[in-house]
Parts: structure tokens; sequence; C-alpha cells
């Protein structure tokens, strides 16, 4: 492995620590406590699935079974033909905006960061103090005042209020500086000395190394925009304007107890964030691992 | 917060040739690291805009909001001086009792959920941190729930403690016991609301205290067991000592993420019985922006925003006390 994936993910180049000789039996008790322990961590969400699937009658019965007795799509197409909860349409807005967000993330974030970390400058030391402190600052106390300003900007129940403002948060700067001041200055000193301009050598030597970095940013920043719940809730008020969280909420209101929609649209939320968790999870968990997710 | 995690896990991962570079290029910028002020600017503009506009602007905006009588929907917002806060610090006054309760309500939680959300997950660490087959899918399956938004755990939930029609309640009854209104009655909410949020979160904390295991050396171990130490002796002098700065870390996060409560009240039990089970978080929404009485509101989250950064500031100094020196920046 690379200098540079070393960098990146020092947790997945080290061994486990070996595990410590046991005396006594020969049963894998750790092995049969931890599978009993994953299929409860997994058992909810293998009931969404499953009673996504049943029918509504079948979900309110006395009699109740994990497994559907006739296997239907009835909820999935319930809910994906209702013009009172467009939740084909929640779904595009949140692909639109965690995208979008997460673009813009990456390249202003990134450039900050590369800047705090690598070039001097006049009242930096300053301003990477003030960016770091707001790590500490309490996402509660932005809350109404950022509501009257996207209000002033003319982007409430509009995707922009929920793009822009979440792209100022501190943690991708915080992130992606951590991650320069790690790599070696030699890189850019050679290019320094062949009169490359700073620019050119940011896209060409910096970006590239440090991809494994920036995917990671990118997934943390997607995950968290497609998962927000109480910013959407209340700038957003459109039925055909929403985002999937804020409108999952409303399937509550909509279908009282016809749990077997309720869940589709449950699924429906769920199938883009546990694919990309899939594909990609030892990014997601060893990000998380080395600065933990923003809020 | 997220520093200190990054700061003790680096300091023991990186190699030492990059950890010096890295010092090197902190401290005492060197030529290559000069650069014209259109060029810095043109790197760190964008974000200062954003940075500006919606973190630093806010912070000083909400404070001006409120000390003022800020109603959203009227042109008139007079100034009040400090009249919003004494009313908070009123009893008897019309946002008081509200904001108490909900005050007394997220610190129930907190006090509920954070101790869960310590023993579990760092038991799940420790039993994971090992070689065996399937480890890296059991890890994956733990760490799931998390990757799924508050509003899927919400409904899910609700479906699965419904008093009618839910899972746990068919359990119950299958087993002869009395059903339970999970989501509507004191002390059931309670569990409606710390159960799910077990589920979602002990993963995340788990990843944490993983990669905090993993950087407590291997000889440590081998040492303690020359000396005779059992697995509990082990575990009680070496895995917890070397863990502590992670555990503070994660702790911190955990009580602000506790603190933080709005979803699951919001979606599982709806603040009920009554308003037993309304957040702070859920208060300072619906009085600021859907009754838009911000100047109360924000009132509200200064007080909450000063209760928190007490917290932080607490850990802190935990922190501090007795880490080696050599270990801060």
């Amino acid at each position: 492995m690379s200098a540079t994936t070393t960098t990146t993910a020092p947790t997945s180049t080290r061994p486990p620590v070996a595990d410590p000789p046991r005396s006594g039996s020969r049963v894998p008790w750790r092995a049969i406590f931890l599978a009993l322990l994953a299929l409860l961590f997994l058992a909810p969400l293998l009931w969404m699935v499953s009673t996504s699937l049943k029918s509504t009658s079948e979900v309110s019965q006395a009699e109740l079974s994990f497994l559907p007795q006739n296997p239907t799509t009835e909820g999935y197409s319930t809910i994906l033909g209702a013009p009172q909860t467009p939740v084909a349409q929640w779904f595009l807005n949140s692909m639109v905006a965690a995208t979008a967000q997460t673009l813009l993330v990456l390249v202003v974030a990134t450039m900050a960061a590369y800047a705090l970390a690598r070039l001097s400058f006049p009242g930096k030391k300053i301003l990477t103090g003030l960016v770091l402190a707001t790590l500490f600052v309490p996402p509660i106390s932005l809350l109404i005042p950022n509501y009257v300003i996207v209000a002033n900007f003319g982007w409430l129940d509009s995707l922009a209020a929920v793009i822009v403002p979440g792209a100022a948060g501190a943690f991708g700067v915080f992130f992606m500086r951590q991650f320069f001041t790690s790599l070696p200055l030699e890189l850019e000193e050679a290019a320094v000395l062949d009169g490359a301009s700073r620019f050119k050598l940011f896209l060409t030597i910096i970006v590239p190394l440090s991809r494994p970095a920036m995917a990671t940013l990118a997934l943390l920043t997607f995950l968290t925009n497609w998962n927000d719940f109480l910013w959407p809730l209340y700038v957003l008020f459109s039925p055909d304007r929403l985002t999937i969280q804020p409108g999952l909420s409303t399937l509550q209101s909509a279908y009282t107890t016809d749990y077997a929609t309720i869940l589709a649209g449950g699924a429906i939320a769920s199938i883009p964030v546990l694919i990309l968790f899939l594909i990609s999870q030892r990014f997601v968990i060893e990000g998380i691992a080395r600065g933990g997710l923003k809020g | 917060m997220a520093t200190i995690a990054t700061e003790v896990a680096t300091s023991t991962a990186a190699p030492p040739e990059e950890r010096r570079h890295g010092r090197r290029a902190a401290n005492s910028d060197p030529a290559v690291m000069r650069a014209g002020k259109g060029t810095a600017l043109l790197f760190v503009g964008p974000y200062l805009v954003l940075f500006g506009t919606f973190v630093l602007a806010p912070i000083v905006y909400g404070l001006w909001i409120s000390l003022h009588e800020w109603d959203f929907l009227l042109p008139g917002k007079p100034f009040v001086g400090l009249q919003n806060y004494i009313d908070l610090f009123t009893p008897g006054s019309p946002t008081s009792e509200p904001f108490w309760s909900s005050m007394r309500a997220t610190g129930i939680f907190t006090v509920l959920s954070v101790p869960l959300l310590m023993v579990l997950p760092l038991a799940l660490a420790v039993a994971l941190n090992t070689k065996f087959r399937g480890r890296n899918a059991v890890r994956a399956i733990f760490f799931a729930p998390y990757v799924l938004g508050v509003a899927v755990i919400g409904l899910l939930w609700r479906y699965l403690l419904d008093p009618n029609v839910g899972v746990v309640n068919y359990y119950l009854d299958q087993l002869g016991f009395d059903r339970i209104p999970f989501t509507t009655a004191t002390p059931w909410v309670w569990l409606a609301l710390v159960v799910p949020t077990i589920w979602w979160t002990a993963g995340y904390n788990m990843v944490i205290f993983l990669a905090g295991l993993q950087d407590i050396s291997p000889e440590l171990y081998e040492a303690a067991e020359l000396d005779g130490a059992n697995a509990w002796q082990r575990f009680r002098n070496v895995t917890l000592p070397g863990l502590r700065p992670v555990t503070i870390f994660v702790l911190t996060i955990t009580i602000l993420a506790s603190a933080n409560l709005f979803g699951q009240s919001y979606l599982i039990t709806q603040g009920q019985p009554g308003n037993e089970t309304r957040s702070a978080i859920m208060q300072i929404g619906e009085e600021g922006l859907r009754r838009f009485n911000m100047g109360s509101a924000s009132a509200m989250s200064t007080v909450m925003t000063l209760a928190l950064l007490l917290i932080s500031l607490l850990s802190l100094s935990l922190l501090r006390e007795r880490t080696p020196t050599e270990k801060k920046r």
C-alpha cells in the first residue's frame, strides 16, 4: 500500500490486536454471541422490508408473521402514485440537494483547507482558530438566525436553503486540513521550483493525492445531507418541494396506521444510503473513526 | 471536539517521518508556502463568504434577535433588552414552563441513554477487536442503522412499538403479557425514545472505540499477561486507561448528541403524553419557526447553547488533566 493511502486510512493498515489466548472451552462463545446480536440489530431493518411487501390488510390482522403471506408491491405503488405524498419527487429533490451540497463542499472546503494548511497569508492563524472553534458551536444556536437569513435571500421553500447554508460548516475544512498537513512538503517544493502556478500545482499534484480523503468527505457530506431532518422540516413546506426525510414525516398523518405503505416509503428512502454504505463502508467507518461526522 | 479524536488517532498512528513534516508545515512557514495575497484569497475566499454568512453572522444575529420581541411575520420588532431571558427565568411566564419542561425531558433522555450508549458500544468494540471470519460484516451490521435518517428510524419504530398492530406488542401478547402503550404513556415513552436511539447510534460510538483500541500497543497486553493478569484485569488495567482520551471524547459527543434530541420525540412519541417528551430542540423549533416568536426562541437557544458549551469545556479540561504534554499541539 502506498504512503498516501496509509495517511488516509491509518486504522486499516494496522492489524487488529491479536486475540489474547483464552483458556478453557472450544465453543466459540464470542462468535455465537456476536452473531445473535448482529441478527438482533438487523431485525428492525428486515421487518421494514418485509412489512413494506405485505398488503394493507395483512399488516393490521391479528395473526402476524415475519414473512409476507402474499408478497405484494401494493404499498410501493400506493406511495409512488399518491399526489399528496410525492415520494418520487422528494427522492429526486434529496438527490439534487445532497449531490449539489457535496460538490460545493468538495470544491470550497478543499481549497480553503489547502490554503490554511499550506499557504502563508496574513490572518491565517486567527482564521484557522476561528474556523476550528466553530466546531464547538451547538447547531441549535444557528437555527433561528439562519432561518431569517435564508428568508431574506428568498430561499424559503427552495432547494437552495438545504444546499448552501449546510456547506458552510467547519467540518469539511477541518477534515481536509488535517489530511493536507500530513502530506510531505517535498511534493510541492519540486513543483514550485519548476515555476508551476499555485492553482495548477493544487489541481495536478494535491487533488490527485487527496482522492481517498475527498471521497470520504464526499460520502459523509452526502449522508449527512440526505438524512438531515430538522432544518428541511422547517425551511421547506410545499408538498412537492420537500426532501425525503421531512417528506416521510408527513406519511404518518397521511396513512395513519397503514404501515405497509408508510414503510414502503421508509424503504425507498433507505435504499440509496444503504447501497452507498455497502459499497463504501470502509471509507465511511474510517472517516468516522478519524474525525466523527459533523454535528 | 473532532480535533481531539484525530489528534489522539494521528499522534499515535502516523509514522514519525510524516509527523515531523506536519509539524514543520504548521509552525515555520517555509519558502514553499509563500504565495501572493491574491492566491491565498482565491483559495479561502469562497469558503469565507459561506462561513461568514451562515456561521459567524448567525451567531451574532441570534443574540441580537434574542434582545427583541421578534415576530417574524410582523413589521415592528421592538427592542426589549433582556426581557426574553428574564421571562425564561420567571416562573409562571408564558415561555418559562414549556421551556424548562422541555429541558427536563431532554435531560431525562440524556441521563437514560448516555450510559447505555457508552457501555454497549465499548463491549461491542472489545468483542470485535480481534481477528475472526466475518468481523467486517458484523462491524458493518452494527453500524448500518446509523446511515439511516431519523425520519426512517422514527416511522420504523413507530410501527414496531405500535400499541395495536406493532411487532413488539404482538410478541408480548403471544408470550402472555399485556400490551404496552409504548408511544403514549410514561414511563414507556422513555423506552420508546431510548431503545431506537441505541439501535441507531451504538455502532457509531463502537467504531470510535474500535479505532481507540487499535492504538493500544499489543506489548502492554503481553506484559500484563506475563504478570499473570486475567482477562478482566487486562481490561481494567490496560484497555480502560489506554482508552481514556477516546472515552472522554465519545462521552462528550454522546451527551451533546442526546441533548440534541429532536426527530425521535417528534416522530415516535410526538411529545406525548401531554408535552412530557417534547425535547428542547422541538420546543425551540415550535416556538420560533411555527409560532414565529423568534425573540423568545432565540433566548431559549442561547440558554441551551451555554449549557452545551459548558459540557464541552468540562470535558476538554478533563482531557487536559492527565494527557501527557507531548500529545498536545
